[in-house]
């Protein structure tokens, strides 16, 4: 059971955590709504809830909960440029099926 | 798949919900665009990786159109295709520009109409269409970056601006294809960039040196708003100035005579350019300055000897800080910040004198080339709605309910709290007597439900309601908050169209502690409130059924009515006005009912006796239709 960062996702996580001027760690985590069932929660976190596992990547703490470390499992975040655009992905290998545009997902 | 930005915890917008809102800075010289991502304002560049786009728009005579950098290097060549520094004819008219000392290199049109025309090679344009080619091109530079349409961008534009060159900013962005959440004038968002509307009330300076123009303004941030109190300037003295002196004093250490061609002097401008750029951070730099003759001349500049060269301008910007300060009534001792805008504001001599002038540190930690766009990136990022409503600052919801008094001292919430602005919600109300002409609008702000435990913002009346029936006038009562947090508040009887307004300083920007009271209070006196209105509600109903009654019985009620009838009657009355002057809801609720039973009789009398008096003197026929 794994969730990882790639070291230039990791960069910028701490650049914007850096900026933010604090934060627990990073949230991983996926909700049920949108086109194709599930889309993905990236969020900055302050308080690391007791049921939450901890990863460490690259000096960057990790945070998922349990209901949703059963989607992610093996997921790999990545920060990519695609010409202007910049952000993250999700590299998730439960990953069945997404509408088009990716936001949202089925396992 | 779609690129992610991180959250604030608990904000994550569903997926296709997160709405991509943009800051752009429309500037004279140059123009940016922002946006917030993953919780941070940035700025937007282009594929060479710059931020800032020229605001100059090239015209081909084969309709081209070219904007930014390109545009910018051909001026020289093509002047008169060439818009440079649009902005400055933006919402003016042909009369103003001639009455403006400044010269524009363009062919103006003739036409009729008061709009000037820039006669081009591709046809005529106007200063709002230049512009509109401007946000094009950062409207593209932001879908592109964002991969998504835009839903909307705050601008900004100089905080004496009026309203025809807003208006005409406006139109350009219409004319871009952008939605306008709102227009902030350039200190606002300067001050916004810094996080200053989180802070403290105060007064603020913000100080905007840029390449061409510089612009000086003094803001009051009270209330969750921020009050431009005094703004002052020279729009022909910015950076570009300190590049020709410097040129000027290279020339005159090179040997080089005034007679430089304008391939040459573009050169040295351009070299002037840089070296002033390095002395910023060195304190020496070494210069080498060829001639026409294709000989060198070597030397060195330090940063005092460029300081002296450009103490002249630097006090020049002096004397405009001074008149804001006399025209705003501020004292030295009341400003808290100094907000550095501008390219040349990172003249460390520049920093120097303001901050001496001002007496204070100026802010400069973010870069003073890109504070505009980011604070109005910032302010779309919330407009948009982004941000939870919660996290919401003070000039963007309604900390407490507005609404207005009705009979009975009972306060009718129109707009509740925590709704985000700009809001407009509109109430229908109604008179309370027969033949009432006038109708008193008082509006209110809080949570409690009786009018002494609100805070009165205003009063206004509403007059020349024509004479109706209680209950039969429609009165829609129109409460407006702007962006800014200005509560405007309509009255109008809509039959008539007679209508009344008042507008209302946004006084309800309370401290935050005085809010929490207030919320507080409207909890621990739930219970009470709601008895008490619904007392008053009582009441007020007790009211309306005496009143009626007593016009009736005035008009008609020695006619339809036998003594001992009135007799009864009266006593009802009697006690329906001893039950209202108590504080039992239900006594109120019996005697009401009670009056209203031995009155059945006398209203259907009354009925029909007015009726008959309708009747009488026609045939059945001339009702038919």
């Amino acid at each position: 059971m794994a969730v990882t960062l790639t070291e230039r996702a990791a960069t910028h996580v701490s650049n914007f955590f850096a900026k933010r001027g604090k934060g627990a760690g990073l949230r991983l985590g996926v909700r049920t709504s949108g086109c194709s069932g599930m889309a993905y929660v990236l969020e900055f976190v302050d308080a690391v809830a007791p049921e939450d596992q901890v990863f460490e990547a690259h000096g960057v703490k990790v945070v998922i909960d349990p209901k949703s470390m059963l989607y992610l499992d093996g997921t790999e975040l990545d920060f990519v440029k695609e010409g202007l655009n910049e952000g993250f992905k999700f590299n998730n290998p439960n990953v069945k099926d997404s509408c088009g545009c990716g936001e949202s997902f089925t396992v | 798949m779609a690129l992610l930005q991180i959250s604030e915890p608990g904000e994550s917008t569903a997926p296709h919900q997160h709405r991509l809102a943009v800051g752009i800075d429309l500037g004279t010289t140059n123009s940016l665009v922002a946006t917030v991502r993953s919780g941070v304002a940035v700025t937007l560049p282009g594929l060479n990786g710059d931020s800032m786009v020229p605001s100059v728009v090239r015209y081909h005579s084969d309709g081209g159109i070219e904007v930014g950098e390109s545009a910018r290097a051909a001026a020289p060549q093509d002047p008169e295709n060439t818009i440079i520094s649009v902005k400055r004819l933006m919402g003016r008219s042909l009369a103003d520009l001639n009455q403006q000392a400044q010269r524009f290199p363009y062919a103006f049109a003739k036409t009729d109409s008061s709009v000037p025309r820039i006669v081009t090679a591709a046809g005529e344009v106007s200063a709002v269409e230049v512009s509109a080619e401007i946000l094009k091109l950062l409207r593209l530079r932001a879908e592109e970056s964002l991969a998504g349409e835009l839903s909307g961008a705050v601008i900004t534009v100089p905080a004496y601006f009026d309203d025809a060159q807003r208006q005409a900013t406006k139109d350009a962005a219409r004319l871009a294809g952008i939605n306008v959440l709102r227009l902030l004038n350039e200190p606002t968002a300067a001050a916004v960039a810094y996080g200053l509307d989180r802070g403290s009330e105060g007064v603020h300076v913000v100080y905007d040196l840029g390449g061409g123009t510089f612009d000086v303004s003094i803001l009051r941030f009270t209330r969750g708003v921020f009050e431009v109190l005094a703004t002052a300037g020279d729009s022909a003295l910015g950076g570009d100035d300190f590049d020709h002196l410097l040129a000027q004093w290279l020339m005159a250490q090179a040997g080089i005579a005034d007679d430089l061609g304008h391939k040459q002097l573009r050169a040295l401008l351009h070299q002037a350019r840089a070296v002033k750029e390095q002395l910023s951070s060195e304190l020496v730099v070494a210069v080498e300055v060829v001639r026409a003759d294709g000989s060198i001349w070597a030397g060195d500049i330090d940063r005092s000897t460029f300081n002296e060269i450009i103490t002249p301008l630097v006090k020049k910007t002096l004397l405009p800080c001074r008149r804001t300060l006399r025209d705003s009534g501020v004292s030295l001792e009341e400003i808290a910040d100094v907000v550095m805008v501008g390219g040349s504001t990172r003249v460390p001599l520049v920093r120097e004198q303001v901050g001496q002038f001002f007496q204070c540190q100026p802010l400069v930690d973010i870069d003073p080339d890109k504070v505009v766009a980011i604070g109005a990136a910032i302010q779309a990022d919330i407009l948009v709605g982004n941000k939870p409503d919660n996290e919401m600052l003070l000039l963007d919801v309604i900390p407490l309910s507005l609404g207005l008094e009705t009979m009975g001292a009972l306060v009718e919430k129109v707009v509740p709290r925590n709704t985000t602005i700009p809001t407009t919600r509109a109430q229908e109300f109604t008179t309370f007597k027969d033949g009432q002409t006038a109708m008193s609008i008082h509006v209110l702000q809080g949570e409690r439900e009786m009018v002494d435990d609100c805070r009165s913002l205003a009063r206004f009346e509403l007059r020349g309601i024509p004479a109706m029936v209680a209950g039969a006038a429609r009165i829609l009562v129109t409460f407006q908050v702007d962006a800014d947090g200005l509560l405007s508040v309509s009255a109008e009887e809509t039959v008539s169209g007679v209508r009344s307004s008042i507008e209302v300083k946004p006084s309800y920007g309370l401290q935050e502690s005085e809010i929490e009271t207030m919320l507080r209070d409207s909890f621990t006196h739930a219970k009470e409130d709601m008895s008490v209105r619904a007392l008053r509600e009582q009441q007020v109903d007790a009211d309306r059924v005496l009143v009626s009654l007593a016009a009736a019985l005035a008009a008609d009620g020695d006619v339809l009515l036998s003594a001992t009838e009135r007799g009864v009657i009266d006593v009802n009355i009697n006690q329906l006005q001893q039950a209202r002057m108590g504080s039992d809801i239900q006594a109120i609720k019996q005697a009401i009912e009670n009056l209203d039973q031995v009155t059945d009789s006398y209203a259907q009398r009354r009925m029909d006796a007015s009726v008959k008096k309708v009747l009488t003197g026609h045939r059945l026929d001339d009702f038919k239709a």
